[in-house]
């Protein structure tokens, strides 16, 4: 059983994502979002976890019995965060201070036992890695998004403290949107990320019926006009 | 998984399943003890550094002549742990002490440092560890905005003890939009601290190698 590269990639940024596609992860989606760095923060820090479980799960999948799977797999990822939890605070420690906050959060990611469920326990080593980073990546990509939206319509920012994450030189992406902006708290709050995300997955699957339509219009030349109507 | 046949019937047993998962357990469990033993070395000496630097900024390192970190004392609190104070000393004089001080937020425990003039005036403030909400509670941190720079210079007849709090609770500090709860408590855990040095200023100001001889 093997999957092709470009379907994992595929599946991990888009058309099975972690958030837009599978609406897994909410609970540190909605508690993280409220500026678009701290969801790069989540992003990264949990793409890191996915590669790592989705490595041992995968090299482990033969002694793991189906029957203790899930335990198995829990004490697997647990195991891994605490490890990074400890290495980063020792080794890597003006990273850990502005990510610190958000690793045990990766813990109730139920995203990470879903790809160890259903992804890396059946695949090689190799398939299982590339598929942790493709959908870490596609879990980043969502974060920040509805990051951005919820910091522009929140406090008129977008990527502010960037530069604490990544370091000086990224003080060009910290800017401000809507200067004077009073804040709109029901952004900043999690109702706000509810109602952000809500909005997103609409435009989204406007988005794919718009594709859809188009594929098939190449099929069918006489629908521009209903195309162009709808424009 | 396996289709070996013989392999699977033992795969198959209660007592399989249970030493699997012990084994695993087990296994988790040596990982973590060496993964803290690793790392126990280092991450004491970053927060020996942290605590460091953190007095440095609520003691401005011109004011004294001696290593902070080695002047110390325990002094017994009412309410909890004794506290250890760390004494800033110039030609043997107490100039300043840098205290920890706690209190409970909106997601845990928020740790802050003060530095307090021999005077009881506030040096400065800094919010040490917090599990406040990103975006939100997390104002209360320097780096982040400049609202717990407001406390420099302040003491407990400045304001008057009745105004240390929060606006909404009648005192003279702003809250943030959306977090009340959060700088209620960095207020709150300030003015124990100034109370703190009030009761126990002779104990505090007694220079440590004094206090050795007693």
């Amino acid at each position: 059983m093997s999957t092709p590269y470009k379907t994992i990639m595929a599946d991990g940024l888009w058309s099975n994502n972690v958030v837009f596609a599978q609406l897994l992860a909410l609970c540190p989606l909605l508690a993280v979002t409220g500026t678009a760095t701290n969801g790069l923060g989540m992003g990264l820090a949990t793409t890191a976890v996915m590669m790592t479980t989705g490595l041992s799960v995968s090299l482990l999948r033969n002694a793991i019995t189906p029957e203790v799977r899930i335990p198995a797999f829990v004490l697997i990822i647990a195991t891994v965060v605490t490890l990074v939890d400890m290495a980063m605070n020792a080794w890597l420690h003006e990273l850990y201070k502005v990510l610190g906050l958000f690793i045990p959060l990766i813990v109730t990611n139920c995203a990470i036992l879903g790809r160890a469920e259903s992804f890396a326990v059946k695949e090689k080593a190799l398939p299982s890695i590339v598929d942790g980073i493709m959908m870490g990546l596609g879990f980043t990509f969502s974060l920040v998004l509805l990051g951005a939206v919820r910091e522009i319509l929140g406090s008129g920012t977008l990527f502010a403290n960037a530069s604490l994450l990544l370091g000086s030189p990224f003080s060009i992406l910290e800017t401000v949107i809507i200067p004077d902006y009073k804040g709109f708290l029901l952004f900043v709050l999690p109702p706000g990320g509810f109602i952000a995300l809500g909005f997103i997955l609409a435009g989204k699957n406007l988005l794919e019926k718009k594709l859809e339509g188009r594929a098939a219009d190449d099929e069918t030349p006489e629908t521009p006009v209903a195309e162009a109507e709808a424009r | 998984m396996s289709t070996d046949g013989k392999k699977s019937i033992l795969r198959e047993g209660a007592m399989f399943q249970g030493i699997l998962l012990g084994g695993f357990a087990m296994a988790a469990a040596a990982l973590l003890a060496f993964g803290n033993e690793g790392t126990y070395a280092a991450i004491q000496e970053r927060k020996a550094e942290d605590l460091k630097a953190s007095i440095n900024q609520v003691i401005p390192p011109n004011l004294h002549d001696n290593n902070i970190l080695d002047d110390t004392l325990s002094i017994p609190h009412p309410a909890g742990d004794p506290i250890t104070v760390y004494q800033a000393q110039r030609k043997g004089q107490t100039v300043a002490v840098a205290y920890r001080m706690s209190g409970f937020g909106y997601g845990g425990e928020i740790a802050v440092i003060m530095g307090i003039e021999a005077n009881g005036k506030l040096l400065g403030v800094r919010v040490l560890s917090h599990t406040e909400t990103p975006g939100l509670g997390d104002k209360i941190e320097e780096k982040k905005d400049d609202w717990i720079l407001k406390f420099n210079g302040l003491s407990l007849g400045n304001p008057s003890p009745d105004k240390w709090a929060v606006k909404k609770d009648g005192g003279q500090f702003d809250q943030f939009s959306g977090a009340t709860i959060t700088p209620r408590t960095v207020v709150t855990t300030i003015k124990r601290g100034l109370e703190f040095f009030n009761s126990n200023k002779v104990k505090l100001l007694a220079p440590k190698k004094m206090e050795a001889k007693q």
